[in-house]
């Protein structure tokens, strides 16, 4: 087992000529120095920085991440759509989570992989602030969606799970019919104004989960009838029915046979162009086929953060590389 | 290895034994209750009438017909000897011993007759009355020699019949047991339960709501649900007491309501509704909140859209459980004053009233042997109201559970 302390966070570089120089940088950084660090960003009052500050070709905080913002799929200097800056989260004693810092941007997939309690689940639900419900979780740190910090109490959560929807590992529908699974979000957001335009808003949300037409003429059933990999996809359509920005996917082919997971995985490709996706998972090759930028969590720390084909081909953390080849985990 | 599959088999067998007992025991004292309870009580819903020719001219009643129109009418029959009219003609077609054969009852019923064809007064007619108590009681088989040889003498004649005893479910208490009936008690438990529902049902299930799903869990949280627990268990009595101090003494509301009672019943029965919903609530899976919340919904939406449905279910059978016990109560509603003599069914809420359980205890009480039978079928009848109530709550309950 690596210990804790040894290891800092890694912030994720860009594949360009300064990366081995930002590289031995971090590495060069000791758990006093992270100390300090995690002090001084605390004494700030948890204040993100303005995005621009976080602009590559401007000067940033030592520990701010920076995303390579050349990559193929997004265009340069486009702003990601969430950023997590020095996230912990601690249920009563125990922390779960220790200075976490990712962006998670439009048009890619984010896979979070790591061994069980690592807290990427947790961090996961940082993303819309479902830890909210659990009395003793304790969250530090800034979230942005949109630049807007969402971890402060005037963030309206209700319009935040809006905006960034979930699906969860065990598919839970509602015990109500397939259409009342769908319609149920945008009935209480009152995004519809009559009941044609709430049926179209169910159509479009199942045909984009890719379940239309398996269920189009019985919509009125209950949708814990419907199988396993139905039911997450049902779940997915409840997702898209408010229409958000960001989906957060937590395991969400964990209980499903391979043919359903391949479903899932299909349309977690088609949804890509839409939304953000954020998805935890244990399956490595799962996260290798669907996502864009994959991030390594272990014992509460985001090891490593990067480009999902340079994780699996060349991990920079040895880490994750034990991870990956199946050492460990 | 052999001989410890064998034991565990030995045991099974054993186990299976004694459970398959305990059942066929409760069975066997659910059989013995409605037989004693059928046998004893049906009897409570017949009653014998006897033939009586009347003649009107010859009895001293000076009733005149043309009296019976005017709005006086009531009074003038009411003032008119009519038990003693009843009492010559007996004695006149049965002998001396006859005098007393006719209760209460025969005079109500003679009332009736009259009203309804005042003509008869200008001559003779054969009637049937229901006969009083003392004979109905030796016509069932079980009085005084004297009575059983005139029930003999009737039944020579063929002047005895056995009927329906429909006064029995219209009327309302009595001191003669042969016009004494449960209607009155009957709408007074209605009533009763009516007000216990109404503040019991709706507080116990916020209360289980709130302290399941909004209450943060601290010192007081917990203190507040022990004191639900011990409440639960605290001796009916002592909830009649409280209403006596607080509802009759404190805010001066009237004896013998059914709101009082109903009042003090809730009381009792909040705890048991609050403990089974918060029960309930707490076998909502996890699964269904996140959910919910996370399309957006708050936590109001979450609890009244996804939880109560689910768990309205479970909720309504600690309902059940609650008013059955609730239905069943006699020891508060003495302590309230509804051990009272009420001859009339209530009118109000705030009328006085006596209900189902505490009308069988007063007849369990009474001396005259003719309210044996009746208090037997006054508890056939609390039962069928329980079952009647328990089978709606079932019902009801049935169908949230079978929507999806």
């Amino acid at each position: 087992m690596l210990m804790k302390e040894k290891q800092p966070i890694t912030p994720v570089t860009p594949m360009s000529t300064t990366s081995t120089a930002i590289e031995v940088d971090a590495n060069g950084k000791g758990p006093s120095m992270m100390d300090d660090q995690g002090r001084a960003v605390k004494d700030r009052d948890t204040v993100c920085d303005p995005p621009e500050v976080q602009r590559p070709n401007l000067s940033m905080s030592q520990l701010s991440n920076i995303q390579d913002t050349s990559d193929e799929e997004i265009g340069p200097g486009s702003e990601p759509k969430m950023r997590a800056n020095e996230v912990s989260v601690s249920y009563g004693d125990k922390q779960a989570l220790q200075d976490v810092s990712i962006q998670i941007y439009d048009d890619l997939v984010t896979a979070f992989i790591g061994p069980s309690g690592c807290g990427k689940s947790t961090f996961l639900r940082c993303l819309n602030r479902m830890n909210d419900t659990i009395p003793s979780a304790r969250v530090t740190g800034c979230i942005e969606l949109d630049g807007e910090d969402i971890t402060t109490s005037s963030m309206d959560v209700v319009q935040l799970r809006a905006r960034v929807g979930m699906v969860f590992q065990k598919p839970n529908p509602f015990p109500k019919s397939i259409f009342e699974n769908v319609a149920y979000g945008p009935r209480i957001h009152g995004l519809s104004s009559s009941k044609s335009d709430l049926e179209a808003i169910v159509e479009t949300s199942l045909k984009r989960a890719g379940l239309w037409d398996e269920v189009k003429d019985r919509l009125q059933e209950s949708g814990t009838a419907l199988s396993g990999g139905q039911q997450q996809r049902l779940c997915i359509a409840r997702a898209i029915a408010v229409d958000p920005e960001v989906i957060l996917m937590d395991e969400p082919c964990s209980a499903l046979d391979p043919i359903a997971t391949a479903k899932i995985e299909e349309l977690i490709h088609e949804l890509r162009g839409r939304y953000a996706i954020a998805i935890v998972t244990h399956n490595m090759q799962q996260a290798a086929r669907v996502s864009q930028r994959t991030a390594f969590f272990h014992l509460g720390e985001l090891v490593e953060y990067g480009r999902t084909s340079e994780m699996f081909t060349n991990p920079r953390q040895s880490r994750t590389q034990d991870y990956i080849t199946g050492r460990y985990g | 290895m052999h001989r410890r599959v064998r034991r565990r088999y030995t045991i099974e067998r054993w186990f299976r034994g004694v459970g398959f007992a305990a059942v066929a025991l409760s069975i066997l004292f659910l059989a013995f209750l409605l037989f004693n309870m059928g046998s004893k009580g049906l009897g409570g819903f017949s009653r014998y009438e006897a033939a009586l020719p009347i003649d009107f001219t010859r009895s001293d009643l000076f009733l005149d017909p043309a009296t019976l129109r005017g709005p006086d009418a009531e009074q003038t029959v009411a003032s008119a000897d009519l038990e003693s009219a009843i009492s010559k003609a007996a004695v006149e077609a049965y002998g001396p011993d006859a005098d007393e054969m006719f209760g209460d009852a025969a005079i109500t019923k003679l009332t009736k007759v009259i009203f309804a064809d005042p003509t008869m007064l200008g001559g003779t007619s054969t009637l049937w009355l229901p006969v009083g108590s003392k004979l109905d009681v030796a016509a069932k088989g079980d009085s005084d020699a004297a009575n059983e040889k005139l029930v003999d003498v009737l039944q020579a004649r063929h002047s005895l019949r056995r009927t329906f005893n429909a006064d029995f479910l219209t009327a309302s208490d009595s001191t003669d047991p042969t016009s004494a009936g449960v209607w009155g008690a009957l709408k007074g438990t209605f009533l009763t339960i009516l007000v216990t529902m109404g503040l019991a049902f709706p507080v116990g299930v916020l209360a289980a709501v709130y302290l399941e799903e909004f209450a943060t869990r601290n010192r007081w949280t917990d203190a507040i649900e022990v004191s639900i627990n011990n409440l639960a268990a605290v001796p009916s009595i002592i909830f009649g007491l409280l209403g006596l101090a607080v509802f009759l003494n404190v805010m001066n509301l009237p004896r013998s309501a059914p709101l009082v009672g109903g009042m003090t019943l809730a009381l009792m029965t909040m705890p048991v509704i609050v403990i089974a919903g918060r029960n309930a609530i707490k076998t909502v899976p996890p699964s269904i909140r996140d959910a919910a919340l996370g399309v957006g919904a708050s936590k109001m939406q979450v609890t009244f859209h996804h939880v109560l449905p689910l768990a309205l279910p479970g909720i309504l059978t600690g309902t059940i459980i609650g008013m059955a016990r609730a239905l069943g109560e006699t020891a508060p509603l003495l302590m309230i004053g509804m051990r009272a003599f009420i001859a009339a069914p209530p009118t109000g809420m705030t009328a006085p009233a006596t209900v189902l359980p505490v009308q069988i205890f007063l007849w369990s009480d009474e001396v005259d042997r003719g309210f044996v039978e009746k208090t037997s079928a006054a508890i056939i009848v609390l039962l069928l109201f329980m079952l009647l109530m328990n089978g709606l709550a079932i019902y009801l309950r049935n169908r949230f559970e079978r929507r999806w």
